[in-house]
């Protein structure tokens, strides 16, 4: 968060960015083993870059439909250090499907969830974890693993 | 940006009954954020599960995710020892701030606010 700061400041921009804080968390333990359970993924990979950035929305995915290669380099990552050509680095559709296949979850949900990176925190709070919430509960999702670049 | 959204999505899916996981390598964001349970892999920023075709780690990583998922009973941060095994100046290199690149990274912030200025002028906002 400092460097981010000093790396934002460096930029000319005046007034340091409000990270989300909170004091407390909500917890939700599973009420079944891990055989029984639905598992989601949640990522910041683009999977519509047609969509202007500063207006995109939470989207929710059939994993059917995952594109090949989603779109990364609009994202705050590592550029100089690594990559994100291996899709599996940061997102585990073949890992997940194995573990379905070996029984140790019950299967991966109908769809996976595309949450944009948004400066504000109330697009995110009010309209974006909403939109997620509301679909895993149609697909009956036990647990989501949320895997931010 | 990305792990303070996933962050206060975790945070709103356990209000909705679901268990969540976030598995990252940015500690300070999600934990200042806090959700329930954070997996972090101390690696550069886009590999967040292991390093590009290193299975093993990113199988590690998932697997110790869904663990945590079921066992754990109160919020928890886990930190995986997976590592990076390229040049070790990654952390001293990312968002680097010094006298070679400061007029670029100014004249790059001065481009991001012309540019946002004429997206909100186009309507494209939130």
């Amino acid at each position: 968060m400092e460097r981010t700061r000093l790396f934002y400041q460096a930029q000319g921009f005046e007034k340091a960015y409000t990270w989300a804080h909170f004091e407390g968390t909500p917890f939700a333990k599973p009420k079944k083993p891990l055989e029984d359970c639905v598992v989601t993924v949640v990522t910041t990979a683009v999977a519509h870059a047609k969509i202007p950035k500063p207006i995109r929305r939470a989207e929710s995915i059939p994993f059917t439909e995952t594109p090949a290669r989603f779109e990364t380099s609009e994202l705050s990552w590592d550029k100089e250090t690594t990559h994100t050509d291996d899709r599996q680095s940061y997102f585990p559709l073949e890992i997940l499907n194995r573990l379905a296949g070996q029984r140790i979850i019950k299967r991966v949900s109908k769809r996976f969830h595309f949450v944009p990176t948004q400066y504000s925190h109330r697009a995110t709070i009010n309209t974006d974890a909403p939109s997620i919430a509301k679909a895993c509960g149609e697909d009956e999702v036990d647990i989501a693993l949320l895997i931010p670049l | 940006m990305c792990h303070q959204s996933v962050s206060l999505t975790a945070r709103h899916l356990e209000e909705f009954g679901i268990a969540t996981v976030v598995i990252g390598s940015a500690m300070d964001i999600v934990t200042h954020c806090n959700v329930p349970r954070y997996l972090h892999n101390d690696l550069p920023l886009g590999n967040p599960l292991g390093s590009p075709g290193d299975r093993e780690t990113q199988l590690e990583s998932v697997l110790s995710a869904l663990q945590l998922a079921i066992s754990a009973e109160h919020s928890v941060v886990q930190v995986s020892d997976a590592a990076w095994k390229g040049d070790g100046q990654w952390k001293e290199n990312y968002n680097k701030v010094d006298q070679s690149n400061r007029q670029a990274l100014l004249r790059l912030g001065q481009e991001n606010r012309k540019k946002r200025a004429e997206n909100k002028a186009r309507g494209l906002a939130r």
